[in-house]
């Protein structure tokens, strides 16, 4: 090996170390050490609370579904965006990452001034027997919104980059335009998709301030994970609400983990089929 | 002659799918991301624009705009000094546990804001490791100034080196080399040859940063404890005056943060337009 010509690597490298491990990871290990604190018996009570296992499914059940839906219209807007030209196509392109950038407790308070019984779009959504403020539905359109930005974006370099040809050769062939998008164009789509997902995923599983106002918090109905972790920090249950928070994490990282599984899986037989 | 007529009706067929495409793409963008924006504007100047003048000027309002200043004005510069030695040392350099740490830095992402103020509560706060010590001498981190800036920083650390490390991977290190077998030393390589290289995509990840550090909620909602006048950044601010059914001074205050917002969009809109070469990723979270 040559000689290191360029400075500074235990200056750059000790400084990025310590700096992560005094600002993410030693608060982690401290809340991995107060969560095993309330030891196995602790666990399955917190585990086996109606309220909890409530907050739990609805985060990460509300996060799935929110995911799935960016999945879809993402990929809709993606398309539109890159493949079509329309007015108002850069205004719309540059307004994409407006979840990201809009705070999240205006996104919350925003969307529930729109969809409260008594708001803009509420007022007519109520009569029809859709309740979306201060409902289960709240807490999805809140997820869906933050998670938004995350599939565009991680789509619209790939369809960018997609040549055109084989989608023409796919046509000359006889392949109609449905067969040539689902065959030809999705299959190469995939692996981006899944990571678009999974970034809108983990966004939402853990997402807070745009969820709280529009959700209404009602216990065992529209109640994330957590909020409940607040709950308990504000009656000083440290170790409930560490624990809660174990939870979460290994559940979002096992959540990750698996999707990050099925792209490799889904890279692999791409290239088999290439 | 029929395969024309086939033809003509392909591309008829074609062209309505285009348009059904866009509509609803638009149909979409407009009713989710236009109507809240505007509803933000709407609500805030309910009362008129006297309301909003006087909702703004109140004490509360402007200790809670210092309090956002000061709070990114700290954390945002120790999260770029991070970024550039953390980008530099992972793409200049081979060692174990490269993708370890590029992992780590990802880490604050998939975190929930929550348990990101949490994780300071358990260190700092009464009960917390170092909690009798700290209130033994008389320093307060919870529920005061230092834990709103720590649980920033935890929040807005991967911006910089995220945009920066895909960006210094791809230049590589030629240029770098040069300037020092030509005798520059360790500052003069990285004022003059690093830094142009990279402040496009410096700049962009700063202004990610920031807007995710004077926008963030629940993170420092952990760690607040909401002490009006002491301890409420402007999204708190927001909370605490909707919870009080004061909505046009939630809505006003709201409003600035979407301002705030804009300029970001815009001033990102350009540096991608204009720098698109020296921006390595556009994705807020992609790579």
């Amino acid at each position: 090996m040559h000689r290191r010509v360029l400075p500074g690597f235990g200056i750059s490298l000790g400084y990025a170390v310590s700096y992560l491990g005094l600002i993410v990871l030693l608060p982690l290990a401290a809340l991995a050490w107060k969560a095993s604190g309330i030891g196995g018996e602790g666990l399955l009570r917190l585990l086996s609370s109606p309220r909890t296992l409530a907050a739990l499914k609805l985060s990460f059940g509300g996060a799935l579904l929110a995911a799935l839906i960016n999945a879809f219209i993402g990929l809709l807007v993606a398309w539109a965006l890159v493949r079509y030209r329309f007015p108002g196509r850069r205004l719309f392109d540059a307004l994409i990452d407006l979840p990201f950038a809009l705070p999240t407790a205006v996104a919350g308070i925003a969307l529930t001034a729109l969809y409260a019984p008594n708001g803009w779009l509420g007022r007519w959504l109520v009569p029809l027997g859709i309740q979306v403020a201060y409902a289960p539905l709240g807490v999805l359109l809140a997820m869906v919104f933050v998670g938004f930005p995350f599939v565009v974006r991680t789509l619209q370099p790939v369809l960018q980059s997609l040549d055109r040809d084989v989608e023409e050769a796919a046509e000359s062939l006889g392949a109609s335009r449905w067969q040539t998008f689902a065959r030809v164009i999705l299959p190469v789509l995939v692996p981006t998709l899944l990571t678009g997902f999974a970034l809108a995923l983990a966004r939402a599983v853990g997402e807070y301030g745009s969820v709280i106002f529009i959700a209404g918090n009602i216990p065992m109905r529209s109640e994330i994970a957590p909020l409940l972790i607040v709950q308990k920090l504000e009656a000083f249950d440290y170790a409930g609400a560490a624990a809660l928070g174990v939870v979460m994490l290994s559940f979002s990282f096992l959540l990750l983990i698996l999707i990050s599984l099925l792209q490799r899986w889904s890279n692999r037989w791409e290239e088999r089929a290439a | 002659m029929n395969t024309m007529t086939a033809q003509r009706q392909a591309g008829w067929t074609r062209r309505m799918g285009h348009g059904v495409i866009v509509v609803l793409a638009s149909a979409f963008l407009g009713l989710f991301l236009l109507l809240p924006l505007a509803a933000v504007f709407v609500e805030a100047f309910r009362q008129g624009v006297q309301a909003y003048v006087a909702s703004i000027g109140q004490p509360e309002a402007l200790t809670a705009i210092r309090l956002t200043l000061l709070v990114a004005v700290i954390a945002v510069p120790l999260n770029l000094v991070f970024g550039v030695a953390a980008a530099w040392a992972m793409t200049r350099f081979a060692f174990r546990g490269k993708a370890l740490l590029g992992a780590f830095i990802d880490l604050p992402f998939s975190v929930s804001p929550v348990i990101s103020g949490l994780v300071y509560v358990l260190l700092f706060g009464a009960q917390g490791w170092f909690g009798p010590w700290l209130s033994g001498h008389g320093v307060k981190i919870i529920f005061a100034v230092p834990g709103l800036v720590l649980a920033t920083i935890f929040i807005t650390l991967p911006f910089v080196a995220r945009e920066l490390i895909p960006l210094m991977q791809a230049q590589g290190s030629e240029e770098e080399e040069a300037a020092r077998v030509l005798g520059a030393n360790g500052w003069q390589m990285f004022f003059r040859v690093t830094l142009p290289n990279i402040r496009w995509a410096l700049l962009y990840g700063v202004l990610l940063c920031n807007a995710r550090a004077m926008g963030e909620f629940g993170a420092v909602s952990v760690v607040s404890g909401h002490i009006r006048g002491l301890t409420t950044t402007m999204p708190l601010e927001v909370e605490m005056r909707y919870n009080e059914y004061d909505y046009v001074g939630a809505f006003a205050i709201a409003s600035l943060l979407a301002m705030l917002a804009l300029v970001t969009l815009a001033v990102k809109t350009f540096l991608e337009w204009r720098y698109s070469d020296e921006i390595a990723a556009h994705a807020p979270g992609g790579h």
